[in-house]
Order: C-alpha cells, then sequence, then structure tokens
C-alpha cells in the first residue's frame, strides 16, 4: 500500500484512504491513499487500463468502493446517501473527455443550465454569469447560440469547463482534457486549466496519459499503475523517479526529447 | 474407431446442455429485466413526488408523446374503425343481423383495440425516441454529466417520459374509441345502408360506462409500462451506437410483447 501526500500540503480537499474496487473479480483499485490540498492542481498519470477514471469517479460519488473512504473538505462521501451525495456534487464541477454537452441545448442553454437548476437568479441575473465564465474561457459571444454539434473540440472542452465553473466550485475535476487534441489545442486546453486554478481557486483533479500537459499544469503529480499510486509529488520528483512502471512510461516522452 | 463411437453421444449431450443452458441464460435475462423495469418504476415514483418538480419538462414530454401522437392514433383509429365494421356487417349479413354492427365494433374498440393500439403506436413512435435520446446521452456521458452537476437523472429525464406515457396513452386510447367509432358510423350508415338511429340506438343499448373505464385503465397500465421498458433499456445502453441501436430493439419488442401479455392478464382480472 502505497501513501501519496503532498510534501509541504495545506488543508486537505480531497483525501483518499485505502481505497479498493473490483469490477466482477477484476481488481481495479487495490489501496489507494492520495491527498490533494486546496487550490492545488493534482494529476493523476498512468497508461490506459490503469484506473485513472475509476479513481475519478470514486471523488465525485458515481462509484462506491469495496472499502475505503474518500473525505471530501472533511467529509467521507462513501456512507453518504443519494440526497446527501447532491449536496455534495454542488461544490464539483466536472470536465469529461467529450465534454458531455447536452446536444439539445445550445452553448448558453448549456453553461445556464447549473444555475437554472440550484440558483433562484433572474434570467438577466443569469445571462451575467453565464457571459462572465465564457469570457474567462476565451469563447465570443457569437458562440452562445450554437448547438454543440456545431463546435469543434477545443470549444466544446472550454464550454464544458466554462458549465462546470459556473456555480464557484471549490474542485474541478477533468477526465483525459487534451485526449485527442491537436498540439495547438492542447496548449489552449492547458491554459485553460491554469486559469481555472488562478482566478478562481479551485483545486484541480487532471485525469491524463499525456506527460506534457502534466507538466504544464500539475503542482503535483500522482502516477498510477495497477491500482496503486507509485510515485506521487511535484513533476520534478516523477523526473527523477526510480520506479519501473514510472520510467518506463516517462520514457515515451522523455526518450525522445 | 475407438475415438468416433464415444464422441456421438457427447456431441448430442453437447449440444443438449447448450439448449438448456441458452434458454436458462434466456430466462435469466428475461427476469433480471423484469425485475430491472419494476426497480425502475418504484425510483420514479420515489422521485416524482419530490421537489423540484419541473413542470416545464412534464409538459414538453406530455407534448411529445400526446399531442405529437394525435395524427397517427386519430388516422390508425378511423381506418380501424372503418375496416371493423365493413368485416363484422359481412358476417353479420349472413343472418340478418347488421345492426349489431355498431355495438360489436364499440364493445371491441372500447375494450381491447383502442388501448392496445394507441399503446403501440405511442411506442413506434415516441417509445422508440425515448430509447434512443436516453441511450445516446447515456453513451455520450450526458447522464453522468447530469448526476455531477447535482442533477438527479431519473428526476430530471425519466420522470417526466414516465409520466407523460401514463397520462397521455389513456387520453389517446379515448381519441382512438372516438375516431375509430366515426369511421365505424360512415361506413355503416353511407356505405352499407345501416339507419343511423338503429346504429346509434343499438351501440347504447349494448354499451356501459365501464367498457369506456376498462380501456382507459388499460391504456394506463401500458402507457406506464411501454414508458417504464423504454426508459429502462436506453437508461441502461452501453457500447456506443451498435449498444443503443440494440437497446432500441429489445425496448420495441419488449414493449410490444408487454402490451399483449398485459392485455390478457388485465382482461383475465376484470372479467
Amino acid at each position: 500500500m502505497s501513501s501519496a501526500t503532498a510534501p509541504g500540503s495545506e488543508r486537505a480537499m480531497i483525501d483518499i484512504v485505502d481505497l479498493h474496487k473490483t469490477f466482477a473479480g477484476n481488481k481495479v483499485l487495490t489501496g489507494i491513499n492520495l491527498t490533494v490540498p486546496a487550490g492545488s492542481t493534482c494529476v493523476i498519470l498512468g497508461g490506459s487500463g490503469s484506473g485513472k477514471t475509476v479513481l475519478m469517479k470514486h471523488m465525485i460519488g458515481l462509484l462506491k468502493p469495496d472499502s475505503g473512504k474518500v473525505i471530501i473538505d472533511g467529509q467521507d462521501i462513501v456512507p453518504m446517501s443519494v440526497e446527501a451525495l447532491q449536496q455534495v456534487r454542488r461544490s464539483f464541477g466536472m470536465v469529461f473527455q467529450a465534454a458531455a454537452l447536452f446536444d439539445s441545448m445550445t452553448v448558453f442553454e448549456n453553461v445556464a443550465f447549473p444555475l437554472r437548476q440550484h440558483t433562484k437568479l433572474s434570467e438577466d441575473e443569469i445571462r451575467e454569469q453565464v457571459r462572465k465564465r465564457l469570457d474567462l474561457m476565451g469563447l465570443k459571444r457569437e458562440v452562445e447560440g450554437r448547438f454543440p454539434a456545431d463546435l469543434s473540440g477545443g470549444m466544446r472542452k472550454r464550454v464544458g469547463l466554462a458549465r462546470a465553473v459556473v456555480l464557484d466550485p471549490k474542485v474541478v475535476l477533468y477526465d483525459e482534457p487534451t485526449t485527442g487534441l491537436d498540439p495547438i489545442t492542447t496548449d489552449s486546453v492547458d491554459d485553460m486549466i491554469l486559469t481555472a486554478q488562478k482566478e478562481l481557486g479551485v483545486t484541480s483533479v487532471v485525469i491524463s496519459h499525456d506527460i506534457a500537459s502534466a507538466f504544464n499544469v500539475a503542482n503535483q503529480i500522482a502516477f498510477l499503475s495497477k491500482g496503486v499510486i507509485v510515485e506521487y509529488g511535484p513533476p520534478e520528483k516523477l523526473r527523477e523517479s526510480q520506479h519501473p512502471a514510472v520510467q518506463v512510461f516517462l520514457q515515451t516522452w522523455f526518450g525522445k526529447n | 474407431m475407438t475415438t468416433e463411437t464415444p464422441s456421438k453421444p457427447n456431441r448430442f449431450t453437447g449440444a443438449f446442455i447448450q439448449s438448456v443452458e441458452g434458454l436458462g441464460k434466456g430466462l435469466i435475462d428475461v427476469v433480471s429485466s423484469i425485475g430491472g423495469v419494476v426497480a425502475l418504476g418504484l425510483d420514479v415514483f420515489r422521485w416524482s413526488v419530490r421537489r423540484p418538480f419541473r413542470l416545464h419538462n412534464l409538459f414538453t414530454q406530455l407534448d411529445f408523446v400526446g399531442v405529437g401522437s394525435i395524427f397517427i392514433v386519430g388516422l390508425t383509429g378511423t381506418f380501424t374503425g372503418m375496416v371493423f365494421a365493413l368485416q363484422t356487417s359481412t358476417a353479420f349479413a349472413l343472418f340478418d343481423a347488421e345492426s349489431l354492427v355498431g355495438p360489436t365494433v364499440a364493445l371491441t374498440l372500447t375494450r381491447e383495440l383502442a388501448s392496445v393500439f394507441a399503446a403501440l403506436m405511442v411506442t413506434m413512435r415516441a417509445g422508440s425516441a425515448m430509447c434512443t435520446e436516453l441511450g445516446t446521452m447515456r453513451v455520450t456521458e450526458q447522464v453522468d454529466a447530469l448526476e455531477t452537476m447535482a442533477v438527479n437523472p431519473v428526476q430530471y429525464l425519466l420522470v417526466p417520459r414516465v409520466l407523460a406515457g401514463l397520462f397521455m396513452v389513456p387520453a389517446l386510447t379515448m381519441l382512438f374509441n372516438t375516431t375509430g367509432m366515426s369511421g365505424a358510423y360512415v361506413v355503416a350508415v353511407f356505405g352499407l345502408g345501416i339507419s343511423p338511429g338503429t346504429f346509434l340506438s343499438r351501440t347504447q343499448q349494448w354499451m356501459a360506462p365501464a367498457d369506456v373505464y376498462e380501456g382507459l385503465l388499460k391504456g394506463a397500465i401500458f402507457g406506464l409500462s411501454v414508458a417504464l421498458i423504454c426508459c429502462y433499456k436506453g437508461f441502461n445502453a452501453s457500447g456506443g451506437a451498435k449498444g443503443v441501436g440494440q437497446a432500441t430493439t429489445e425496448a420495441m419488442v419488449s414493449s410490444a410483447l408487454a402490451i399483449f401479455i398485459l392485455d390478457f392478464i388485465v382482461g383475465m382480472l376484470m372479467h
């Protein structure tokens, strides 16, 4: 069992303790320990099938573990009822790999959706809030009336993040945000993650197998292999790691540069 | 020689075991699907009585399932009534009882055909759309997105669809009754020369309000079942476009079967 606590960390926003999860006899998570300090960006790096998405789904309560604790801002969400979990989820925003925008709604309606569901703001106030987030993500006014199908991959990600941060969450989770994007768009998505951290002060958890992007945005990187975190710390620490799985993974990128 | 002789009964036994296994697996699938639909029904009921009540979503679905089906149900009803009047008149003419065309059509429509046909039309038109839309939302993570935004997907997506099925299929059953009887009246009176008075008075004489109520009750049961089945299949779809297509096919077949099986069960219980 490996323990992963950020060196010199302050208050923990996410604290995962000895998390185990098995699907149909297949052990996916085998004792995860991870602490993400408030206000930092933690990238969970690992190859396909290493359990990154499963770990992230536990953080927001979409999956229940076989054993272990998921403590969010001091509260263990594992034993919580659906209703209590809904309250906790209000402090989360999530950006999905394919953005998961509601395709029957326009960009404006997508970003306004959480405000309409959880606040009693007037239409004018909703418009103001939505435009503020779209501006922050560098999206122009003309995209407001477009449907998700008419947007590029990078724009969809930006709208996804604008929707994720519209309720001023404490934590934003990113599910492989740069997968399938060209290098320029990848760069702009990295900027978007950094902007969200700097401007809004959110705690970010990014799951990725994109090493370059991870080194760009991370305060800490956790390396997940075979269901456990084998390395955790600032990007420089990962670079010096002697763990064979980390070395093989990093060689695919650093080896060529 | 020595190896071939015992292999024959083995092959036969293997095929037999395989077919028994297949049958057992099929039965388990059916039972677990029924269990899943019932559990989803309870979940829908639980979330339908909780705030917030999203009336806009409900009215959107009532419009889609009910108002959107008026034309197709009305047209089907008219032609069903017309053809039924035509066929029964031929049979009744053999023993000079054409005056019974009206009540025969009326009783058949109100007790049986209207609810079954209205539910089948709603299954094909709205049920398939429900299943496909929910399935696509599931495989593109839009359902997960709702959950992460602290919006319960059962309450937001399924409650309005299931309530629309429950309320609108009885309404469409009534429309089917009306258009069906109008079609039968036109064929009987203008086509076959039966007097309007005979048609109406005989219908009134043989029919009771309970016959209409039976059809409406069946409509509500079918509407609820069809909406639940289509939502269940769509909501649990997986495996991309192929999975959504498969879920929709399964939803259509299961809904049609459920309508006929429930029709028999309810009919048996009421008589």
